[in-house]
């Protein structure tokens, strides 16, 4: 069942930006393209911990600052090279706002525990 | 009327020679060409990048149907000859009989099948030719099992190409390390760990017991009881000399068709080339011997004298990313001495084997450079103790020439050997190119150099530049980024002719062909728009590396370095005090002094950035940018206020110049420096810009280096006073962020444009220079802020906190 909370303002992140969202499991990162779609994705880059949230959003991915690994918003997977992935959540914007799928976090808890 | 040759064979030896034929008396023979294949000539060297899925068949077809048109060659592909009847002098095929004068036999080889069990099973494949490799691409598929026997050139070749097309693929070696006959132990060693780091099994002292499978291959199981499922099991254990049809035709043979130097065999209108043939008890399979071969049978044909003497043979193994070479003779012995260089770090292995003071044997892992060099030392027998010290860095160092690679190709004797397939050497390329051929197309239409394997491209590139010198122009510059296909000088020129105020602008005007460019070019578009429109353009933060966005350096675990600005080199200790609360206040876990002569704050977390930053700014302190493309740092010494050498106030100018010119941005990192006399404690002669003061003056040097290289500053002028050292120094960084490529040093920059273009516009034209200083005066009007109090402010702050925390909400 989705159980979708609310985050805060999509404004809140500038285009072809990212925030991120805190969790008992570390970081989520919440990236806005320059077309204002809305993605999440772990924080963590799987190479080397690297901040995704830090990176440089083009298209519908974004580089991890540390060694420019390159992430895909919609499959999560690293193109390119290199081979790793991170975590997708489901994520929306209603009015303005965006809405995370609380149940999926908690399941990362769950896995991070 | 021509006479008539019949060739037997239509592979790369009997290709190549028909070529030579051609271009030596086009009418002199009529030529009937049979070929098994239902094809014609193509590069079987390249068949690797065809099974690896980086070239097509297309792209490696030598000879078209246009050719063979072109030189009347009658072509029977698909043909094969089943009798040479010499009495006669015919040959017999399915449509009949064909009349011979000469007769050229290049059967070549056939794959060695080994007979065991289940070698005849659907699914068992060799690696010979375009069916061969088609029949792998078939076979091959994401998550499907290969296993390649034999660890030899080919077989690695195959294993390589079939892991690229996604199967998982083993590789069976009956020897203790791969390639026995190239390579020594360590260099096996190194390329075992390579392919297995690329998820290759490799199995070496596995001799094959049985292939297993019904009607089509399963596995296969070897005599120690090890299994390996297998979908497709490629045969790679060497070939064999395809001789029946001249044994039957009682032509004299032993492992291959007997040659003379001539290359005729036992009859004298009967000659061979290529893997088909033995020659002083030697057959080959490499391609450059072939290709020698196939010159001394055309030379023959045509009447004239030629000897083929046999070939030392050199190797690389063409897998994309792994360079390895081999020539000549390894293997240990008596009165063998060897030289061998290694860096494990970096998987280089180097090992030179010697006879008295000559090469006879290298391998190379690694670093495969200078192969040819080696290579033709070793074949030329030159006696090497004159640079035995340096020898194994190659002639880069040789006799203490500088370290340049064109030197390197420029000490090249016109008979050192460039291209290694095709036996190309320096000469008849540099001839090539006084006759006309002035690029790498038309050098490899005329000679052939790096028109097989390619490896030799970008030495054939350096003899052009060298022969050419400025007449050269570098073959398509890289473009910026996958983004674009023009390069960054084209990108900057057009950003100013056409006017190009904005990011989109650009991506538009300029064709890219991304929505929104990438990590690699928008910062350096960032750059080039702000430092081009500095009053229309707006920076864009998100165009920019994190360490520029956040105004700080992000660190290998995510945190952040922050370094507060020491105007040159001097604190106070107020400063210190607020440094020190800083550092107590954010739990700084390390305080480090930099070379640049300042504070660094390592470890802060980003939520405590703009905080940390507001503290600092209340005792006085603004950024150091040490995380930008930028001013960094003036380093100075303490001068006249209190050296007893000084000849000047160093600490003062070099203030002078730091409160001038921070904030600017520029298309890399520069950092200055103010010596007080030629003792130079500020190590001012190794920095992007440096001045030493002296008595009479000061001496400016620009474009020195200290980083991934190491250089000495070049002199731009020698001035009285600190006003004219200011405005020369402000020029030169304005000329600088006007014209160099994003990420470019001044050194590297300096190295492309000269430096008497540079002193032409800073020194010599004083309008110029006036000029260059309004422009910088113009930028520093936008841009010379401090960004950690924009970033401190109330507005900003919430940009480094997360958007939500969900820490108790998602655990409820």
């Amino acid at each position: 069942m989705s159980e979708w909370i609310d985050i805060g303002e999509m404004d809140a992140i500038p285009r072809r930006g990212a925030r991120v969202v805190k969790t008992a499991a570390g970081c989520v990162a919440i990236f806005r393209t320059e077309a204002d779609e809305v993605f999440a994705l772990d924080d963590r880059c799987p190479h080397k911990g690297g901040p995704l949230s830090d990176g440089i959003v083009h298209g519908k991915s974004v580089t991890c600052p540390l060694h420019n690994w390159v992430f895909d918003f919609d499959t999560g997977r690293c193109t390119g090279p290199d081979e790793g992935a991170v975590a997708v959540y489901p994520v929306r914007v209603e009015n303005g706002r965006i809405l995370i799928d609380a149940a999926r976090l908690r399941a990362r808890i769950g896995e991070a525990a | 009327m021509a006479e008539k040759l019949v060739v037997i064979g239509a592979g790369m030896a009997s290709g190549r020679m028909l070529e030579h034929l051609c271009e030596g008396d086009p009418d002199r023979y009529s030529v009937t060409l049979f070929g098994e294949e239902p094809r014609g000539n193509y590069n079987r060297i390249m068949l690797s990048p065809v099974l690896s899925g980086e070239k097509t068949y297309e792209e490696i077809v030598t000879h078209d149907a246009d050719w063979y048109a072109a030189n009347r060659v009658d072509c029977r592909f698909g043909e094969a000859v089943t009798r040479i009847d010499r009495d006669r002098k015919v040959v017999v095929s399915a449509s009949g009989e064909t009349p011979y004068d000469k007769l050229l036999i290049a059967t070549g080889s056939s794959p060695f099948v080994i007979p065991v069990p289940g070698s005849k099973l659907d699914g068992v494949v060799t690696y010979r030719d375009l069916d061969d490799t088609n029949a792998m691409i078939a076979a091959a598929g994401s998550g499907r099992k290969a296993v390649v026997i034999g660890g030899g050139l080919l077989g690695l070749e195959a294993a390589a190409g079939l892991q690229a097309r996604g199967m998982d693929v083993t590789v069976l070696h009956l020897m203790g390390h791969l390639m026995e006959r190239q390579l020594d132990e360590a260099a096996g060693y190194l390329l075992k760990a390579e392919l297995e780091r690329r998820a290759i099994r490799v199995h070496v002292l596995a001799n094959t017991h049985e292939i297993q499978g019904k009607d089509r291959v399963t596995g296969v199981r070897l005599d120690d009881g090890t299994v390996y499922p297998a979908d497709i099991v490629v045969m790679a254990v060497g070939i064999r000399p395809n001789v029946e049809l001249a044994k039957s035709a009682g032509l004299a043979c032993g492992r291959g068709l007997h040659v003379d130097d001539a290359m005729v065999t036992s009859d004298a209108d009967i000659l061979a080339v290529g893997e088909c043939v033995e020659h002083g008890g030697t057959c080959y399979g490499l391609v450059a011997p072939l290709y020698d071969m196939a010159r001394v049978a055309a030379q023959t044909l045509l009447g004239q004298d030629a000897a083929y003497r046999g070939s030392i043979t050199s190797t690389k193994l063409k897998v994309t990313g792994i360079d390895l070479f081999s020539g000549g003779d390894f293997s240990d012995g008596e009165g063998r001495e060897e030289i061998v260089y290694r860096d494990p770090g970096a998987g280089v292995y180097k090992r030179l084997v010697l006879v008295q003071n000559r090469i006879v044997g290298i391998v190379l892992y690694g670093d495969t450079a200078d192969g040819g060099w080696f290579f033709g030392l070793l074949k030329d027998g030159t006696d090497i103790s004159d640079m035995r010290d340096t020898l194994i860095f190659g002639p880069a160092y040789a006799g203490g020439s500088p370290l340049d690679p064109m030197a390197a190709v420029a000490a090249l004797p016109d008979d050192a050997e460039i291209c290694g397939c095709n036996g190309v050497c320096k000469g008849t390329i540099v001839q090539a190119i006084g006759a006309g051929a002035t690029d790498l197309d038309a050098v490899r239409t005329v000679t052939k150099a790096s028109g097989s394997c390619g490896t030799c491209t970008g030495l054939v590139e350096q003899v052009l530049a060298l022969t050419l010198g400025d007449a050269f122009q570098a073959p398509a510059a890289r473009p910026v980024c996958g983004c674009t296909d023009l390069t960054h000088e084209e990108v900057r020129r057009l950003i100013k002719s056409q006017d190009l105020k904005t990011m989109p602008a650009v991506m538009q005007a300029c064709g890219w062909k991304t929505s929104c460019g990438c990590h690699i070019c928008r910062p350096a578009l960032n750059y080039y728009l702000l430092s081009d429109w500095p009053l229309e353009y707006r920076d864009d933060p998100q165009s920019r590396f994190v360490n520029e966005r956040h105004h700080a350096n992000i660190q290998k675990d995510g945190t952040f370095s922050v370094v507060p600005r020491m105007w040159g080199g001097i604190t106070t200790p107020d400063e210190l005090r607020a440094i020190a609360d800083a550092a107590d206040k954010y739990s700084v876990p390390t305080v480090k002094v930099t070379g640049g002569q300042r504070i660094d704050l390592l470890g802060v977390r980003k939520e405590d950035l703009p905080g940390m930053w507001a503290d600092l700014n209340a005792a006085g302190l603004v950024s150091g940018h040490a995380y930008a493309k930028g001013l960094r740092t003036v380093k100075t010494c303490v001068g006249t206020d209190h050296c007893r050498f000084g000849t000047q106030d160093s600490t003062g100018l070099g203030i002078k110049i730091e409160r001038r010119l921070w904030g600017s941005w520029t298309p890399h990192k520069v950092k200055m420096a103010v010596s007080g006399c030629p003792r130079n404690c500020a190590e001012a002669t190794c920095k992007d810009v440096g001045v030493i003061c002296v008595d009479s003056g000061f001496e400016i040097g620009v474009a020195g280096a200290a980083g991934m290289d190491v250089k000495a500053t070049e002199p731009l002028a020698k001035v009285a006073t600190e006003e004219e050292a200011m405005e020369l120094i402000v020029a030169f960084v304005q000329l600088y962020r006007e014209n160099a490529k994003y990420l470019d040093r001044p050194y590297k920059w300096v190295a492309k444009v000269g430096m008497d273009w540079v002193r032409e516009r800073v020194v010599e034209d004083a309008e110029n220079r006036a000029d260059l200083v309004r422009r910088f005066d113009l930028s520093q009007s936008v841009y010379q802020k401090d960004p950690w109090a924009e970033h401190a402010a109330p507005r900003m702050r919430p940009s480094y906190r997360p958007l939500a925390d969900l820490t108790l909400e998602a655990a409820e």
